[in-house]
């Protein structure tokens, strides 16, 4: 349970109102289970939408931050679909999950952190995809071993798609990018200064 | 009445009755067996020729009418004629439109129409002209009993209406419970249909205005307000109330009333058998009632601890405080009320303070009332923390206090540490004694239930309207002390005619729902006034004129019907004589039913109008495969529902010989012993639900007769007939198809045990 004085405040209901996407609807939660009761892979959650919710009231910051339960959402929308207080379930959850990340509390060895990171980091090179690098990263994101393993396992796949052209192998040195890569670093990385500098004026 | 009888009968042919019926014959039964000299055939009776045609007779001196057509039920409003004695025979929901159109069914469907030809004319002899009492005449002053919100707003509204009212409050000042409030919860919802924002303008806590309705109470002109004054005898009936009004100084003043309302309101729960919330042992745990008066105390200022003074920057509201609970000492039942209250109170600290943790420990958290869900999604906008949650102790931490509960959500045992706690206490209804509480403890059967019944009536509130009357001093309750009313159909009306009952000593309600109650039973008790001004009914037989009567010299004063009246119309007298007081009579007939020597009667209504129907029956002999299935329905429900499902084209046997009855209370045990005699194989007895959610109109009809039939298996065996020739069923006006199938049941019945050998 751990410190008792900090149950059920508001503090950080209110910190997650102002660090994370869509935040202000968590208040506005009812609790009726619809969200989670609607949610195809809840089961596999360690706390369906409704619970956290009611965990961010209960002041339960470590447990909601270090949950799986955001990094499982598969953006089927079902949830929002389905709120009788049209709440943005799927967007809170993914906010949850980037403040959750951008505080270091995300589970470690999250398949989905790390892959969303490897995704993003591939992004910023070029500011394109790059597919084949994406998909041996992937392969190789749990060890060397893990990587041959599933690279053997997906051969034939990989063969047909570059038979059938879906796949370029020379993509895997340097590949095709953005015209102007410069401007395109250039504009995320103004991004980035904008937003650390919304952060800082932000953290309580 | 008119001194001489003079008959004229009519059959309509329309509705495709003379494609299906041989009318000429169907005259025929009504002269010769019918003895109406005169009977009449009309295309469609109910066109304004038909009407003409009739009318015409009246005015050419016809005083009793038969007519044979629709049912009873249909086109009332057309063949309304007050001045004469009226019986209709069912021809078209009752025969046609219940059996099938076949050859092989002609015959059975034509006895089926002969019958109920002979039965109308049979009940035609035994009518009299109802006519008004005048045993009262117009007192359109309205008594309110009450001083509280539900009390001012009668009065207001009876006054608005152009009547007087004498408003009673037992203490010094108007308000009531609620004069205490800080804001009210809002009688609002939120606007609808605002582009983009569901949330936007949320209802907020308003002013209360009771200081105001105060004031438009006092400056009233219609309006006499008695202060510090309780009823010390009412007695009477309605149009011509005698209440003694007496103050505490001792003066009595008695006033004279067409009709009465009690809004005697509720009183609050009593927190001191909450000692698990620590109420009690420290002030810092206050119910909802007492945290209205410190804000009222603050008006705006920060909500200060009451141990220490200091501000308080957490609270917990623990709902359900001693409700929704079978424990001893607690409400069992939902008051309806407290969520919203405590969204208004949580709101008050918020306002004061945004930081303010404010937690609302739920179980389920309902909002009736005008402003509804809207006013929660307020709460939450504001950051009140809503829990579903709970609360199983409140202890002392240090200076604060720690609330120990279950989070259902989180389906974990956890607590909370907090400033202060407010329980969500509900409403106890401020109600004299049951009436029937004595009666409870002399009725009862085992030793256990005695002395519950003993102990109900030693803690019993003093009385509240002291009526003089011979069931009891008080309106009668349903459950938990609130008082009796139809819920569903006529929530206003209680089992003590002319006396209406409004606001949460009828149900638990919140503050604009019982004004709503008030208007509602203002309206009641003024049209009460003037029926009885009239001689006339109230609900559900608005507007009859008939009232029982009794034949003294057969009355053995076997008090019967006194006890029996679900509405204490009857008094007794020195020698134990019933003593009818007719507006309060509804004109059920429960007396009627009850009366032993058959001396209570109606003029349109009476032992004999019913027995010669059931006499008029044509009884086929027992090896006719006819059997004859008589059905006494109620014509609130049963009856209703047999002509739905006609209308529904569902098919009913053609045995069955339907006679409607006012209540089953009204049904003579002799009714059922002369049928047997007289030779009908089987009698279905359709009256109303009668159990804790009963539908009968006339409350406990139908629970009477079913405690009397339980005792007709007696006759049966007497007369050696099988037991299951007689059934009761509870029947509600939407059981089109079962209705029709429990008169199949029957037949089937017979067909297996056999016919009736009591056929001559």
């Amino acid at each position: 349970m751990g410190d008792i004085s900090k149950n059920y405040r508001l503090n950080f209901l209110k910190e997650v109102e102002a660090n994370v996407e869509e935040g202000e609807w968590v208040k506005m939660c009812m609790q009726c289970g619809v969200c989670s009761g609607s949610c195809p892979l809840g089961k596999f959650w360690d706390h369906p939408p409704q619970e956290i919710f009611m965990m961010i009231r209960a002041g339960k910051r470590d447990a909601v931050l270090t949950s799986n339960a955001m990094w499982m959402c598969t953006s089927c929308y079902n949830c929002i679909v389905r709120c009788p207080r049209e709440l943005p379930i799927t967007h809170i959850m993914h906010g949850l999950a980037h403040y959750a990340q951008r505080l270091g509390l995300a589970p470690a060895h999250q398949p989905t952190a790390k892959f969303a990171q490897l995704f993003w980091n591939n992004l910023m090179k070029k500011g394109r995809v790059n597919e084949l690098k994406l998909g041996v990263k992937l392969y190789f994101m749990n060890g060397i071993g893990e990587g041959f393993k599933t690279s053997l396992k997906m051969k034939d796949i990989g063969l047909g798609m570059m038979k059938t052209k879906r796949m370029n192998p020379m993509e895997a040195i340097g590949g095709h990018a953005l015209e102007d890569v410069k401007g395109f670093h250039a504009v995320m990385q103004k991004a980035q200064e904008l937003e650390d500098q919304r952060l800082a004026n932000q953290r309580p | 009445m008119a001194a001489e009888k003079k008959f004229a009968g009519y059959i309509c042919t329309g509705c495709g009755i003379s494609e299906r019926l041989n009318v000429n014959q169907l005259q025929t039964v009504a002269t010769r067996e019918g003895k109406i000299a005169e009977v009449k055939q009309h295309a469609r009776l109910c066109a304004p020729d038909g009407v003409q045609l009739i009318r015409d007779d009246i005015a050419a001196g016809a005083t009793h009418l038969m007519i044979a057509g629709c049912s009873r039920r249909s086109k009332m409003e057309v063949f309304n004629f007050p001045q004469v004695a009226m019986s209709r025979a069912n021809l078209r929901e009752g025969v046609i439109w219940a059996r099938p159109n076949a050859p092989e069914h002609q015959e059975t469907t034509q006895e089926m129409a002969a019958d109920y030809i002979r039965m109308a004319c049979a009940e035609l002899k035994y009518l009299n002209i109802a006519s008004p009492s005048a045993e009262q005449k117009l007192n359109k002053n309205i008594l309110v009993v009450g001083g509280g919100v539900t009390g001012m707003t009668a009065a207001l509204e009876v006054a608005a209406a152009g009547y007087p009212a004498h408003l009673v409050c037992d203490e010094g000042e108007l308000g009531g419970a609620w004069k205490d409030l800080y804001k009210r919860v809002p009688f609002r919802a939120a606007a609808s249909e605002v582009p983009n924002g569901r949330d936007v303008d949320l209802p907020l806590p308003e002013e209360p205005g009771i200081a105001e309705m105060i004031a438009q109470v006092q400056a009233n002109q219609r309006i006499t307000v008695h202060l510090n004054a309780h009823l010390a005898k009412t007695s009477g009936a309605p149009g011509r109330f005698a209440a003694d009004i007496c103050n505490t100084a001792g003066a009595t003043v008695t006033e004279n009333f067409g009709a009465i309302i009690q809004a005697s309101d509720f009183k609050p729960y009593d927190a001191q058998q909450l000692p698990e919330f620590a109420y009690g042992k420290t002030p810092d745990v206050v119910t909802n009632f007492e945290l209205e008066r410190l804000a009222k105390a603050a008006n705006g200022a920060p909500l200060k601890r009451p141990s220490d003074g200091k501000v308080v920057e957490s609270v917990t509201f623990i709902q359900c405080a001693g409700q929704r609970s079978e424990q001893d000492g607690h409400l069992p039942y939902c008051s309806g009320f407290c969520c919203t209250e405590s969204i208004k109170q949580a709101l008050y600290f918020k306002t004061q303070n945004p930081d303010c943790d404010t937690t609302i420990l739920f179980d389920d958290l309902r909002t009736p009332g005008a402003a509804g869900e809207d006013f929660y999604r307020c709460g939450q906008q504001e950051m009140v923390t809503f829990s579903k949650g709970k609360a199983s102790a409140v202890v002392k931490n240090g200076a604060g206090l720690t609330v120990k509960f279950k989070d259902l959500i989180l389906n974990e045992d956890t607590e909370l540490n907090c400033d202060l706690v407010v329980l969500a206490t509900g409403q106890v209804p401020n109600n004299g004694p049951d009436p029937y509480a004595q009666l409870a403890v002399d009725e009862a059967e085992t030793e256990e239930e005695k002395e519950a019944a003993r102990r109900k009536l030693e803690v019993a509130p003093p009385s509240i309207l002291n009526l003089d009357y011979r069931q009891g001093t008080d309106l009668p309750q349903l459950k938990h002390g609130f008082v009796d009313s139809h819920f569903i159909c006529f929530p206003y009306e209680t089992r003590r005619t002319g006396i209406y009952a409004a606001g949460p000593v009828r149900r638990p309600m919140d503050m604009k729902q019982a004004m709503d109650d008030a208007a509602g039973a203002a309206m009641k008790a003024i049209q009460a006034a003037e029926s009885a001004a009239n001689s006339a009914a109230v609900h559900p037989r608005v507007g009859d004129l008939s009232y029982p009567k009794f034949r003294k010299e057969g009355c053995t004063q076997c008090k019967r019907c006194t006890v029996e009246c679900p509405f204490g119309a009857i008094n007794e007298d020195e020698q134990k004589y019933p003593v009818f007081n007719e507006s309060r009579c509804r004109r059920c007939g429960t007396c009627m039913g009850a009366c032993p020597v058959r001396v209570i009667s109606f003029e349109n209504y009476s032992i004999d109008s019913v027995n010669q129907q059931i006499k008029a029956v044509d009884i086929p002999d027992e090896f006719s495969e006819k059997p004859r299935i008589l059905v006494l329905a109620c014509e609130n429900d049963a009856y209703p529902a047999l002509d739905m499902a006609a209308q529904a084209g569902i098919e009913t046997t053609p045995f069955v010989r339907v006679v409607p009855v006012r209540c089953l209370g009204s049904v003579s045990l002799s009714w059922i012993t002369d049928s047997l005699s007289s030779g009908f194989d089987g009698i279905v007895l359709m009256g109303c639900r009668r159990d804790e959610d009963y539908q009968c109109h006339f409350v406990r009809g139908s629970a009477i007769a079913a405690e009397r039939l339980s005792k007709v298996g007696d006759t049966l065996t007497q007369l050696n007939l099988e037991p299951e020739r007689i059934v009761v069923h509870e029947v509600a006006i939407t059981d089109l198809a079962r209705a029709p199938r429990l008169l199949n049941d029957m037949a089937a019945t017979i067909e297996k045990i056999g016919m009736s050998s009591f056929k001559f």
